[in-house]
């Protein structure tokens, strides 16, 4: 669930045109902030009541933008399996629902203003200001009862997994862009520990609402802009003139599976999950708002990685860094594939996908993934935009191009210090 | 390769009963209550007026350098508190270890608490009621005038995670779950994983939250979920009762030092005792109700049991049933009671009622994320001192509840195994197996 629509079709074609979604956010006027744009999943590309059944539609009330865009991705990751879950409403399941597992990384879901300030709004003292004691009284049952389901970050896998009958192990990931695939790795694990034979893994989040790009403003990740500027060239990932991203939504849930139930069950494989790391990093502000500088921590998740699919990195033939054309986070980035590619470094392509979608957050590295497994089966590069040099690193713009590709390593670190780091192989 | 033995060598809580492990172990074996009016905003006209808070709490006297934490929430307070005790019990103050990539952090951290006043105040001063929507430019020009950039960042659920990273120079795997009431449950449980797999030598775990501000109490007010009690506080929660009216708020956080006994052994440190089991399960049932057969919760506790060798069936060498304690979910809501003694009946069927099964809920609140690190810290007392905390407040017996609550008064018991079970809002299911340590 991208920007760019529903569907993995939506995201690919429109990367390989070298596209951009970002665009002046339309829920608000974000003219009060350093840049008005942001990347929207658009109304009329998704609707959540149709990727639910029929009888879960009086669900979609209680479900936030966040919820909406996991429960968009996950049908279309069961639908791409071939999976028939409880979601078809009819035929035979195809997975026994306690094997059945479901990681999805969540943000920090925030509050729909509207909705929340027309209730506090019936709790004012005379002077304007909120009210305790009206709002204890009465402005409360402003409020629907269920309201602060919407915004449990767990509640996405509360909704995924009620809808596809996961009765497996169940986790919510929380540590920012990170989140999704250290999910990944989750449910690998739990496969591989033999707890579940298959998992809905993954993870989304909406930042373009008004905590959130007050958050990502905060964090420094935020392009400044001046009026009259492209949208779609805003993101420069690993450019001179990088200065900055803008927040998005989306979210990539991707149905990872046994070997051996898959190919029970006669699916088509469409990539391997060979190897997973991660790690933290030293962050010498504790937020990590600042990254560190020379990577190590990224460092230190992508090794985990290598050695876990068993592999050097002398495999990988492409990079999905996170590259969210934020000078400083680019660079630790840049320093980290140094330190692991060596002179390789510098030929090794990377996919950069901020310029298009921007920050999806907790979406953001299950959306590289699926890419990944994508660029795997077409054996093909998405094009790149708006980088004009990319000092020593193969990341400026380019169009889509055939290549050979065994293996894909996907990296993300956080706000936070959190690092996560998967390779992806190609199942031929 | 057999998987490595996970010993627990250090435990810490900060809770509405106390800053340190023996002064609340003492007061919840005196059956002691942390309920009082809420104190952190003005909750008179609430539904619910009061909640079992943290009091008189200085994380400075906790950490090596409060500077570097000096943004810190209430949430990431408590999880250095908790943490800097779990870490010197383990004595990991004395012996680091030697390579940081090797310990690890798998918290069940709940999000920091809100800027009230000035959200609250940006949201308002940017209403248009006529439009009845804020008025974007509004808003921004008024939170950019009042918000404080690092009071918005450590509101993100992974800060507790970076500043334990920052004290404990931890760079191994880290990561943060938030399933609601079971968090900190599937956290150590996930982190006993990571160490059985050999993927860290030291994990830290455990959870750390607070929900007792504006929204939080209003949210679980909507919901009903909470005990609108009119009496005294210290009467309001009541586990188990058939008078039970809902669950009270507490705040805190518990954190333990889990690492390979081949690694604890090493370097001379204490098991305190075994984690032998985790089971994980869903209910993917509805976003509101548990399942009222307890499905999910019973394969939790059964998947925990597998994994360490019991057969809930089966009495152990002494004639005892093979857990001698359980620490319940126990909210003190009509539906989790029930159905979680239904879950343990169909469990461990005849043996159930001679398993002593009590909440500690029902004295420090309900704490949230952070639930199921102090419970099960009350597990590894348990066994240690052969004592088991009762259920306080459980006068009037629920003739559907039939199991041993150790009603009001802790009782002397030779305790060799426990089962801590949580369950979250959302459907999460989360039980662990915890065992005297024996070489």
């Amino acid at each position: 669930m991208t920007p760019f629509g529903q569907g993995i079709d939506a995201a690919w074609s429109a990367l390989c045109e070298g596209r951009s979604a970002v665009a002046p956010c339309r829920t608000f006027d974000f003219g009060g902030f350093p840049t008005p744009f942001v990347a929207q999943v658009p109304d009329e590309l998704f609707d959540v009541k149709n990727v639910v059944p029929k009888s879960y539609r009086k669900a979609t009330k209680v479900m936030s933008r966040d919820i909406e865009l996991a429960v968009g991705a996950a049908f279309e990751a069961v639908r791409e399996a071939g999976l028939v879950t409880k979601a078809h409403e009819q035929g035979s399941v195809t997975i026994p629902p306690g094997r059945f597992g479901c990681h999805v990384g969540a943000g920090l879901i925030a509050a729909e203003e509207n909705e929340l300030t027309s209730a506090l709004s019936t709790a004012r003292s005379a002077d304007g200001s909120f009210d305790f004691g009206a709002w204890g009284t009465e402005g409360m049952k402003n409020l629907t009862p269920l309201w602060m389901l919407k915004y449990l970050p767990n509640m996405l896998a509360c909704h995924v997994t009620i809808v596809h009958d996961c009765q497996g192990p169940s986790n919510t990931i929380t540590c920012g862009e990170a989140s999704s695939l250290l999910s990944l790795g989750e449910s690998m694990r739990v496969i591989g520990r033999g707890d579940a034979d298959a998992c809905i893994s993954g993870g989304a989040e909406s930042k373009t609402n008004l905590m959130g790009m007050m958050r990502q403003h905060y964090a420094r990740r935020l392009a400044a802009t001046v009026p009259g500027e492209d949208p779609a060239a805003v993101v420069r990932p690993f450019a001179a003139d990088a200065k900055g991203c803008v927040p998005g939504e989306g979210g990539g849930l991707l149905v990872l599976e046994a070997m051996e139930t898959a190919a029970a069950r006669g699916a088509t494989a469409l990539a391997e999950l060979a190897g997973f790391g991660a790690s933290q990093s030293f962050c010498a502000d504790t937020l990590g708002v600042e990254p560190e500088a020379d990577g190590q921590g990224i460092v230190d998740a992508i090794e985990a990685a290598l050695a876990d699919a068993g592999m050097d990195a002398g495999g990988i033939d492409a990079i999905i860094p996170f590259g969210t054309g934020v000078p400083m986070l680019d660079a630790a980035e840049r320093a980290a594939i140094a330190k692991v590619f060596g002179a390789r470094a510098a030929k090794v392509p990377l996919i950069t996908l901020c310029p298009g979608i921007g920050n999806c957050g907790a979406g953001a590295g299950a959306i590289a993934a699926s890419v990944a497994v994508r660029a795997l089966r077409e054996q093909r590069l998405p094009a790149r935009i708006n980088c004009a040099d990319a000092g020593g690193l193969d990341a400026a713009c380019a169009p889509s191009r055939d290549a050979t590709l065994r293996a894909v390593l996907v990296f993300t670190p956080s706000l936070g210090g959190q690092n996560a780091a998967a390779v992806i192989r190609s199942i031929a | 390769m057999s998987a490595p033995r996970i010993v627990v060598t250090g435990t810490g809580w900060i809770t509405p009963l106390g800053h340190d492990i023996e002064s609340v172990w003492k007061r919840l074996l005196a059956a002691e209550s942390g309920m009082a009016p809420i104190t952190r905003f003005d909750a008179r006209t609430f539904p619910t007026t009061f909640a079992a808070e943290v009091r008189d709490y200085d994380v400075s006297r906790f950490v090596k350098d409060a500077r570097v934490h000096a943004t810190a929430g209430l949430n990431s307070q408590f999880a250095l508190g908790a943490a800097s005790q779990a870490w010197r019990q383990a004595g990991l103050d004395r012996t680091p270890p030697r390579d940081p990539r090797r310990v690890g952090l798998y918290l069940g951290a709940g999000e920091g608490v809100l800027d009230t006043a000035n959200y609250v105040g940006s949201n308002l001063a940017a209403w248009d009621p006529a439009a009845g929507a804020v008025d974007g430019r509004r808003w921004a020009e008024a939170a950019l005038a009042r918000m404080a950039p690092a009071r918005e960042i450590e509101q993100e659920p992974n800060m507790p995670l970076a500043h334990l990273a920052r004290e404990f120079n931890a760079r191994g795997p880290a990561y943060n779950c938030l399933t609601a009431c079971a968090a900190s449950t599937q956290a150590i449980g996930e982190a006993f994983s990571i160490l059985r797999r050999g993927d860290a030598d030291v994990m830290v775990a455990g959870g750390t939250h607070t929900m007792i501000h504006l929204l939080g109490v209003t949210g679980f007010n909507r919901l009903t979920a909470l005990s609108e009690f009119k009496g005294d506080p210290t009467e309001a929660s009541r586990p188990f009762s058939l008078d039970r009216g809902g669950f009270v708020m507490g705040e805190g956080s518990g954190m333990i030092v889990l690492e390979t006994l081949e690694h604890a052994a090493a370097r001379g440190a204490t098991p305190l005792c075994e984690v032998v089991g985790y089971g994980s399960s869903c209910d993917a049932y509805r976003i509101t109700d548990i399942q009222p057969e307890g499905r999910g919760a019973a394969v939790a506790m059964e998947a925990a049991l597998r994994q360490a060798g019991i057969d809930p069936h089966a009495r152990d060498a002494q004639g005892r049933p093979p857990i001698q304690y359980i620490s319940a979910h126990g909210t003190g809501t009509k539906e989790n009671d029930s159905i979680e003694t239904r879950a343990v009946k169909r469990v461990f069927g005849e043996l159930a009622r001679e398993i002593p099964m009590s909440s500690i809920k029902s004295m420090m609140g309900h704490l949230i994320a952070a639930a199921g690190s102090v419970e099960f810290i009350t597990c590894v007392l348990a066994i240690r001192d052969g004592m088991v905390p009762p259920t306080r407040n459980l006068r009037v017996p629920d003739p559907e509840l039939d199991l041993d609550y150790v009603p009001n008064a802790a009782r002397r018991l030779p305790v060799d195994v426990c089962v801590s079970n949580n369950f979250g809002f959302g459907g999460q299911n989360d039980s662990l197996v915890v065992r005297r340590f024996t070489a």
